[in-house]
């Protein structure tokens, strides 16, 4: 470990260490040469590496894609910079049905990141979609969503040096967040969560940002006699049903937290599969904390209405050992 | 009646000029085309009788001049990615008829394993880039393949293939303008057949539907050609290949050609009438013109077209025994490769 440094510059470490390792590896996307991306994420490799490595784009992103997917056929590693994750949408059929489908149809490995900035953040609705369950919902997809920047470089390296579409997303609120990053060669498994706190009495599940809130909310918890163990999946696809699995049969309980809507989510996959696959460890019900099935609001304060908070996870998890109290709690 | 494009008055086979092309080639051409030919005519009664093809197919008859004028323009490096009618870019490409047959069947012997059908041929190795189900699609993989080509400086030339209903799509257009202003070594190949399924060109597309006019309003060479005339089709992408590999960017090829069969094999016609299709059958038919040109020429000795004509109707067959002695897949395979990275598949094959 090393000097602490933010989300940003940790994904920017990430990408010179892996760009001067391997040469096939361009970023391509809008703004990035002079600007270095919205929220700084390439900021200075432009001049680095030229513009044959750090490649602006018209505001196009179907050819942005397109143009990873074609190139990653034809032997190069690329990272495309979508700058917001909802730009996606001007993008799907080449995530959904080019990117995702090439190793199965053709037998192509695909080895491409698509990195964007998402979660719930300000500037309204078109800007704060959750596409997380799209993407994890679509066969062929690899979804990461790192909440510190160790997670956020070392899922970078991983990315780089494997053979699938990577959908990496990189939540707007989490830029500026500091931490201790690895070295050249310290990669993180995508595929693998992580304790983030231990704990005897019920499990956490979150991801991205949403983490800080259950480690906080975890605090709150100890307080009151209430051992929280927060796992952070790291990956939303591969998901780590391992480790969620070795916790629940611990704990018994399960809180599942996501600021995305609540149909069809990545929280409702999570605690249908826990509720399939360890129904006899349960003594609770699996708890979903969602956002509401609403469009994200301009007024901060409508927004983070819709937003599951501290308060909300520390509330829920205490209402449900109150109701299915058992033995092995306090 | 539409007013095609250009069918003219002339009731008689319209001549082709041999001009820059290499003639001892041609024959060759020609064998090729005959094959697609007889690939394409087999079809209709194995996806529509016989069942032996899951689902219907796309025919590309009478387009195979294109094909073959194109891909013969290019070297064994460049890469070709096709859309939903694209039997005849792969044969044309290399692929033999016996791997394709096979794909389409749904066997392991296929190009894909029996995962892919018609619409997901790929051959990477012969640089088939893949055909691809979703219109407007494989020009950005080309495009994204010529990007790869001009940073690693293979000297390879992508041609990106789509019809006349994929040029009305805007994620064509942003490939090509990226091509554009990126210089990139692509041939964005539009094979304009004037049916998007059942819709006329002239009711989908402005500029007289010349495709071609509003390519050019992107900053690249812009040309429309015969596509019933393998020779003309061969000289525009030869030309646009050259300027490729000089590192002068990206070229826009319309070819106006005809599908003689439906949109999709079953299908039954009540946007056309059949004169129209016999019209160009008489007037236009590239086989039957490259045929005359090379008889005019000398080039073709007597009995040679029969023979040649015999040799794929029996190469078609042979591929036809292959597909269907082929196994189908096994079971325990429906999941793997989706990716790299392990994961539960979960859903009723993984209990």
């Amino acid at each position: 470990m090393s000097e602490l440094m933010t989300v940003g510059q940790a994904f920017q470490q990430g990408m010179r260490e892996e760009m001067t390792r391997d040469e096939t590896i361009f970023v391509l996307g809008t703004d990035l040469f002079i600007r270095g991306g919205h929220f700084a994420q390439v900021k200075g490799i432009g001049t680095e590496f030229g513009h044959d490595r750090v490649i602006d784009a018209p505001i196009s992103e179907a050819a942005m894609v397109a143009a990873g997917v074609g190139a990653a056929m034809n032997g190069m590693r690329p990272v495309i910079d979508l700058n917001f994750m909802d730009f996606a949408f001007g993008a799907m059929d080449e995530i959904a049905n080019q990117a995702a489908k090439s190793r199965y149809l053709w037998g192509k490995p695909l080895p491409l990141v698509i990195r964007a900035s998402s979660g719930v953040a300000l500037y309204a609705a078109q800007h704060n979609n959750s596409l997380e369950a799209w993407f994890m919902h679509t066969p062929g997809l690899v979804v990461v969503m790192p909440s510190n920047p160790a997670d956020t470089k070392g899922i970078l390296k991983s990315a780089l040096r494997g053979e699938d579409p990577v959908i990496f997303f990189m939540h707007k609120r989490l830029t500026g967040a500091r931490g201790e990053v690895g070295g050249p060669d310290d990669l993180v498994p995508i595929g693998k969560a992580v304790v983030a706190r231990p704990g005897r009495h019920v499990t956490v599940i979150a991801s991205g940002i949403v983490v800080q809130k259950a480690l906080k909310s975890a605090e709150l918890l100890a307080a009151d006699g209430v051992d929280a163990e927060v796992i952070d999946l790291r990956s939303i696809f591969p998901l780590d049903t391992d480790l969620i699995a070795e916790s629940v049969r611990k704990t018994g309980r399960a809180v599942v937290v996501t600021e995305e809507p609540p149909y069809a989510s990545v929280a409702s996959e999570i605690a249908a599969s826990i509720q399939e696959d360890l129904f006899e460890y349960l003594d609770a019900p699996v708890t979903r904390l969602t956002a509401a099935h609403a469009p994200i609001p301009h007024a901060p304060q409508l927004m983070e209405a819709l937003l599951p908070q501290v308060e909300t996870v520390v509330g829920a998890i205490k209402r449900s050992i109150e109701r299915w109290p058992s033995s092995g709690d306090v | 009646m539409n007013e095609t494009q250009t069918v003219t008055e002339c009731e008689d086979l319209i001549e082709i000029q041999l001009e820059g092309v290499a003639l001892d080639e041609l024959e060759e051409w020609l064998e090729t085309m005959l094959v697609i030919r007889e690939f394409e005519e087999s079809l209709e009664p194995l996806t529509t009788s016989g069942n032996q093809i899951p689902g219907g197919v796309h025919q590309a008859s009478g387009q195979e001049a294109v094909a073959v004028g194109a891909i013969r323009a290019l070297e064994a490096g460049d890469l070709v990615a096709s859309p939903h009618r694209p039997h005849h870019h792969a044969l044309a490409k290399g692929m033999t008829p016996r791997v394709a047959m096979a794909e389409l069947w749904g066997r392991t012997t296929g190009c894909a394993g029996g995962r892919g059908g018609t619409m997901h041929l790929n051959d990477f190795s012969l640089g088939y880039f893949g055909s691809n189900g979703i219109v407007g699609a494989p020009v950005g993989i080309a495009m994204g393949a010529a990007l790869a080509a001009k940073l690693r400086k293979t000297g390879q030339v992508c041609v990106g293939f789509f019809g006349e209903g994929g040029a009305n799509t805007g994620r064509t257009w942003e490939s090509i303008n990226f091509a554009a202003v990126q210089k990139l070594p692509l041939v964005a190949f539009c094979e304009n057949n004037q049916y998007a399924v059942e819709t006329f060109i002239g009711r989908s597309a402005a500029l007289d539907g010349s495709i071609a006019r509003r390519a050019a309003g992107f900053g690249l060479p812009s040309v429309q050609v015969d596509g019933q005339d393998v020779c003309a089709v061969y000289r525009a992408t030869r030309e646009a290949r050259e300027r490729a590999a000089r590192g002068e960017g990206p070229s826009f090829i319309e070819a106006v050609t005809y599908r003689y069969r439906g949109h999709n094999t079953g299908e039954v016609a009540n946007y056309r009438e059949e004169r129209e299709v016999e019209r160009w059958r008489r007037t236009k038919d590239p086989i039957e013109r490259l045929r005359r040109a090379l008889e005019n020429a000398g080039r073709l000795q007597a009995g040679r077209f029969d023979a040649l004509a015999a040799k794929a109707k029996e190469t078609v067959e042979d591929a036809i025994r292959f597909a269907d002695e082929s196994p189908t897949p096994d079971l325990e395979t429906a999941t793997l490769g989706v990716t790299a990275l392990p994961f539960d598949p979960r859903g009723p094959a993984a209990r």
